[in-house]
């Protein structure tokens, strides 16, 4: 059978990463992958070598527009690392709660998107209003609705208002029972599971090979989350548990991801009733020479800093690793013998930059153009369509 | 095995080839190796030891080029360190990318970045860089200056 090439990317204006993904196909079968990413290359670690080390918290936070507060968190934690030392109590718990919104936002931004490709589009309009509750939190907390700006080396740069967290918390109770409703529909319904079971299974030999993270390696069985491994904030102090599952396929993937937005509303909660009184800023002076490293759980997965420091008020060398780095090769393992109606909902399944999908276009050797992006996700809408009327749902 | 036995363990294996330990923190050691024994202490502590490859840093110092690959024993709370060491003038080292997937895509990195030559890389294209980068710019090299100042304003590379 012939073999058509599937150009997928790069550029696409909602994207955070674009991408360039080539697809080899027999007919349907996609039998080779290959990436190729650096489009949106922005030499932030060679800009930060130029940035005092205030200023770099600032930079970082620009690197994702999603998980914002990671990369801070990480680039604190490693400036930190240099000396080492803790930050006040009340900094860690305010650290925390931030850390654990986003968690929250970037679940169900993902949960929405996934809804969107699969011709679920309740699903894309529940996750995103309940999203826009989160960040309203945010706002009330940190004055921003994204790039909080909380985070600097020793603290945080701005304390919680008593008079919020009332707000804060009745909000936050607010939107669980909503919460619960999309995950009963969406675990329960069995067009969702012949849709999405058994498909971009990542195994967990492989997982450990490519050292997946996050929700990606979490879903394959291998129990790996910075916040139990090697405990920041306070997440040794909460209550919460890892949330693992063992087929390594998208639906199992979709259901760490929902049920991680529980443990992660259970941490804010008891975040907020254990909120110690007292400083929010260590107040560090100046930074010694010598080398710190941070690394911290983004909802994608560990998000990892390295810092030098030669006593200067500059990094000598920034080192900046996404969790993506990590998680999008193991697509060479996910997607080779599925369809290509699979090929969107599993490029977005480990939560990179859906948005490249709708920049596919499908050619044949004489370069007509078979698909565009829009008829692939049509297409993806069409495989669910066809399952549930086969199955009597319509 | 414990933190002390590890490390017991990687200084009676591979003691010849380990020039110096820095024990930082509970949380932090590096190790300070030849940069030819990476070929058998990376394999033995991402497959023996079944450590987690976090991500490897390279770095531009006066003494020549370096790199860091960084490894965390998750069961210890453990990041250990593994720093080598390379000549300037000729920096070169063995691929361990051919046999670890994880280690694929930062040796490109380090390869475009920085210009270290990993030997036996399964696949040594370009990873970060535009196609047009011209061969032999090395941004995160200390000596590095703008290749063509005109290149963002007017063609945008």
């Amino acid at each position: 059978m012939g073999r058509s090439v599937i150009p997928i990317g790069p550029y696409h204006p909602l994207q955070e990463e674009p991408e360039l993904f080539t697809l080899t196909v027999e007919g349907e079968r996609i039998v080779e992958v290959d990436v190729r990413i650096g489009y949106n290359h922005r030499g932030i670690e060679k800009l930060s070598e130029s940035r005092s080390f205030d200023n770099s918290t600032f930079v970082v936070e620009r690197i994702c527009g999603i998980c914002s507060t990671s990369h801070p968190f990480a680039y604190v934690r490693a400036v930190e690392d240099i000396f080492p030392m803790e930050v006040p109590d009340r900094a860690r718990y305010i650290r925390t709660i931030i850390a654990e919104g986003e968690r929250v936002h970037s679940h169900l931004l993902w949960l929405g998107l996934a809804g969107h490709f699969l011709g679920y589009n309740t699903v894309y309009m529940w996750a995103w209003k309940l999203r826009e509750e989160i960040l309203d939190v945010m706002e009330i907390l940190s004055g921003n609705r994204n790039n909080y700006a909380m985070f600097t080396p020793g603290g945080v740069r701005r304390d919680i208002r008593q008079q919020d967290i009332p707000v804060v918390l009745a909000k936050i109770d607010s939107i669980v029972p909503t919460l619960e409703m999309l995950r009963d529909a969406i675990l329960d319904d069995p067009v969702l599971h012949a849709r999405l079971k058994g498909v971009g299974v990542l195994s967990k030999e492989k997982a450990i090979e490519f050292s997946a993270l996050g929700p990606t390696s979490r879903a394959s069985g291998v129990a790996r989350d910075v916040r139990k491994d090697s405990p920041y904030g306070v997440y040794d102090r909460v209550d919460w548990k890892m949330v693992v599952t063992s087929n390594g396929d998208v639906f199992d993937k979709a259901v760490v991801r929902i049920l991680e937005m529980f443990e992660s509303i259970s941490i804010i909660r008891q975040c907020f009733e254990a909120l110690p009184e007292g400083p929010i800023n260590a107040g560090i002076e100046s930074i010694p020479p010598g080398e710190g490293i941070g690394h911290i759980e983004a909802p994608r997965g560990e998000t990892f800093h390295y810092v030098r420091s030669d006593g200067t008020n500059r990094a000598i060398r920034h080192k900046v690793r996404a969790p993506t780095f990590m998680n999008l090769p193991t697509y060479k393992a996910t997607i080779v013998g599925e369809t290509i109606s699979d090929a969107t909902i599993i490029l977005a399944s480990i939560d990179p930059c859906y948005c490249c999908t709708e920049r596919m276009a499908v050619r044949n050797h004489r370069g007509r153009v078979l698909y565009d992006g829009q008829a692939l996700v049509e297409l993806s809408r069409a495989k669910t369509e066809s399952l549930r009327r086969r199955m009597g749902r319509a | 095995m414990t933190r002390e036995q590890v490390l017991r363990d990687l200084g009676k294996r591979f003691g010849d080839d380990i020039l110096g330990v820095f024990d930082k923190s509970p949380k932090r050691v590096f190790i300070n190796l030849r940069p030819r024994a990476i070929a058998w202490v990376g394999p033995y502590i991402f497959r023996e030891l079944g450590a987690r490859f976090n991500i490897a840093t390279g770095t531009d110092t006066p003494d020549g080029l370096e790199i860091i690959y960084h490894f965390t024993l998750e069961d210890l709370n453990l990041m250990l360190n593994i720093r080598v060491l390379l000549d300037r003038e000729n920096p070169v080292i063995v691929s361990l990318g051919k046999d670890i997937e994880a280690m694929n895509w930062i040796e490109r990195e380090m390869r475009e970045l920085l210009g270290i030559t990993f030997e036996g890389h399964p696949d040594p294209r370009r990873l970060l860089l535009p196609d047009n980068w011209p061969d032999g710019v090395y941004p995160l090299r200390q000596d590095y200056s703008e290749w063509d100042e005109t290149a963002i304003r007017t063609r945008g590379v």
